[in-house]
């Protein structure tokens, strides 16, 4: 006769101090230096997959898919500029430098931007020739460290960025570690090679929204008042960001939820400061619509846009257009499976690997190493991203048609329900089967 | 432009803009036109009254003299251009200039030069706060005293100061060369008292010189980066 097994408990984890808590505390613990890393934030939050349109039946009629007309172009700039750029798909690219990223990834950006009629952007670093060369409409950022800003640059721009933080590190600056500071890096940005350059957070020449509206008039007198001047913030306090923004004299205002990359910032900047982008959007509307400027001050949201489904629910949610950083490099190779021995042996693992920081990127992209840069064939990455930005366009026009509309800026909150009461919630729009929004008086 | 009077000076045209009946684009257009063709060398701006954005991107080598006090961003990113102002001037003045020459005959606000790349700022009076900001490569020589913050991450370039600096000077320095007559309240992160070599007093004494003062180099005392906080290091973290 066998022995009675005595029951016991199971090993059970804790929920506050998991393994990947546990493991950080060791690790700062051995090495006194916070965590320093690139993408966005990596918890799970309230996104855009907690949103679900509702097509048309009975009391809407959709069109037909690819016989009725769905437009996609958007106009940006109609405030102030003489000469507003016109994207062909409200799909844009998101500033991301020259030392963060190679001149190879810059290329390529800019290269697949241009195949489908949209815009990309320059980063902390200036104004790259191939860049510039590449890109048939160029966005300039203007940025607290101001490396590599030039007034001839400024006039070769199409649109002027003046960012004032960016949804992965609100309050911060940019981080590029001295492996990265290449000599070429280094001379764009006037710095020694081989330092840790770390961004200022804050624009040395002016310190609030009033003195903001003069330096955007010295920008405007400067380039002749010919382009659009963009504020970009990190989603915080969105509502009052953007009613001073749009005092302060913005065309367009970019609005960049925690879910938005970064090359190098602290993790714990990355995963406990700022809003998750769905909740950002409808403050921005709102703050928009009170003052009279929806539509005429456009507004660009950006933090974790993947596919057209996103690109259409923040257009039903007021954005005009919206940027894509993380994904646009993911569609040139980041974290591809084929490099995934590479990644292995630096540490890491193909969909996991965030340590831009470091410039030993297998995939050629988030590093200056000309070995690993040449991985990276700008021709073929511009072909790649094209295609992306195809599949999110006509993605989003399919959920359009769907709803009915004939442009993809007709689309509206009404097109949208809520999974979630949190959704609901942020998104301002009903929890699905009810006519609930948390939060909002019901008459 | 309709009271825009053009008159013949010895050394050629000047053109002389009135701010009392044309506006700042007015004036900064009629600068940036001369970007195609040099017709006229030399300019006259009266009234200024304080506005702000006076002679922005000027990008050619005109001679500017504006008679009065001007706002914030005065010759804001100037390239070759030689401006004079005959006032005080506000935040920022030659912000990110790229070359050419920046004179104020009075005060500046504070900011002055940041982030400029090239070219020489000579303030015959006082500067305030942060002055010379950020700055990547130009010089500035201030006849009196700096406020505080001044050269605060300055990347290259020279701070002359005449006068006394307040506190932080400094601050998270890399390669400018600060040099100081008078007394430094205190100095920033990483901003440490340094050897006046051979080499440092001839470009101190080409600076004064090109600004047109005539104080002894060998008065000054030279203040650059320790370069202890160019790469992290967390024994360092009490520094930041």
């Amino acid at each position: 006769m066998s022995e009675k097994k005595k029951p016991t408990t199971e090993l059970r984890e804790s929920a506050t101090f998991d393994r990947s808590t546990m493991a950080e505390i060791r690790r700062a613990a051995d090495t006194g230096i916070y965590d320093i890393r690139g993408w966005g934030a990596k918890r799970k939050l309230p996104h855009f997959d907690d949103l679900l349109f509702l097509g048309a039946s009975m009391s809407r009629y959709p069109l037909e898919g690819y016989r009725e007309k769905c437009n996609t172009s958007v106009t940006l700039g109609t405030r102030f500029a003489k000469k507003p750029i016109v994207i062909d798909t409200p799909v844009t690219i998101a500033g991301m430098s020259f030392g963060a990223l190679s001149a190879n990834a810059k290329e390529a950006l800019g290269r697949g931007a241009s195949a489908v009629g949209t815009s990309t952007t320059t980063g902390d670093g200036g104004m790259t020739p191939e860049e510039r060369g590449q890109s048939s409409k160029l966005v300039y950022q203007y940025l607290p460290s101001r490396y590599g800003m030039n007034p001839d640059d400024l006039r070769k721009a199409d649109a002027i960025e003046v960012v004032l933080g960016q949804g992965a590190k609100p309050g911060g600056g940019g981080m590029l570690l001295g492996q990265k500071i290449t000599d070429r890096v280094a001379k764009m940005r006037t710095l020694p090679m081989g330092v840790d350059q770390r961004s200022a957070c804050r624009h040395p020449d002016w310190t609030g929204p009033d003195d903001l509206a003069i330096k955007i008039l010295e920008l405007r007198e400067i380039t002749d008042w010919q382009v659009p001047i963009y504020i970009k913030v990190g989603a915080t306090r969105t509502y009052y960001d953007v009613k001073l923004a749009v005092k302060a004299g913005a065309d367009v205002i970019v609005v960049d939820g925690m879910q938005g990359g970064t090359a190098a910032t602290q993790e714990v900047f990355i995963e406990h400061v700022g809003i998750p982008t769905m909740a950002a959007i409808p403050q921005a509307v709102q703050a928009l619509q009170e003052m009279g400027m929806h539509r005429k001050v456009q507004l660009i949201v950006s933090g974790g846009i993947r596919n057209g489904a996103d690109v259409a629910k923040c257009m039903a949610l007021g954005a005009d257009a919206v940027a894509i950083g993380t994904a646009a490099l993911i569609a040139l190779g980041c974290n591809d499976p084929k490099y995934d021995a590479e990644f292995k042996a630096i540490g890491s693992a193909a969909g996991f690997y965030d340590d831009y920081h470091e410039g030993r990127d297998p995939a050629g992209i988030s590093t200056q190493d000309p070995e690993l840069s040449k991985r990276l064939d700008p021709v073929e990455g511009g072909r790649l991203l094209a295609n992306y930005i195809r599949v999110l366009t006509l993605e989003a026009q399919t959920l359009a048609r769907a709803c009915g509309k004939n442009d993809l800026r007709n689309l509206e909150p009404e097109d949208l329900v809520a999974l979630t009461v949190e959704s609901a919630a942020m998104a301002r729009v009903p929890l699905a089967g009810t006519s609930w929004i948390p939060g909002q008086q019901t008459y | 432009m309709s009271n825009t009077s053009t008159v013949r000076a010895e050394k050629g045209t000047m053109k002389t803009i009135d701010l009392a009946s044309e506006t700042v684009t007015d004036l900064n257009h009629a600068l940036h036109e001369q970007a195609n063709e040099m017709t006229i060398e030399e300019w006259e701006v009266l009234n200024p009254k304080g506005h702000h954005n006076l002679a922005v991107g000027v990008d050619q080598k005109l001679k500017i003299d504006i008679h009065g006090h001007a706002g914030y961003y005065c010759a804001g990113m100037n390239k070759e251009a030689e401006i004079t102002i005959h006032g005080n001037v506000g935040q920022g003045v030659a912000e990110n200039m790229m070359s050419g020459k920046v004179h104020v005959k009075g005060d500046a606000s504070s900011a002055a030069a940041a982030t400029a790349h090239g070219g020489l700022l000579v303030i015959e009076g006082n500067a305030g706060s942060r002055c010379g900001i950020s700055m990547k490569g130009a010089n500035i020589v201030v006849k009196g005293s700096v406020g505080h913050m001044s050269c605060f991450m300055g990347q290259a370039g020279a701070l002359v100061v005449c006068g006394d600096a307040g506190d932080a000077l400094g601050d998270s320095l890399y390669e400018t060369h600060i040099y100081v007559k008078g007394s430094v309240k205190s100095l920033g992160a990483d901003c440490i008292e340094k050897e006046m070599r051979q080499e440092h007093l001839d470009e101190l004494t080409s600076l004064l010189d090109q600004a047109g003062f005539d104080d002894d180099p060998k008065a000054f005392t030279r203040y650059g980066s320790a370069r202890q906080l160019y790469n992290f290091k967390v024994d360092n973290a009490g520094a930041y």
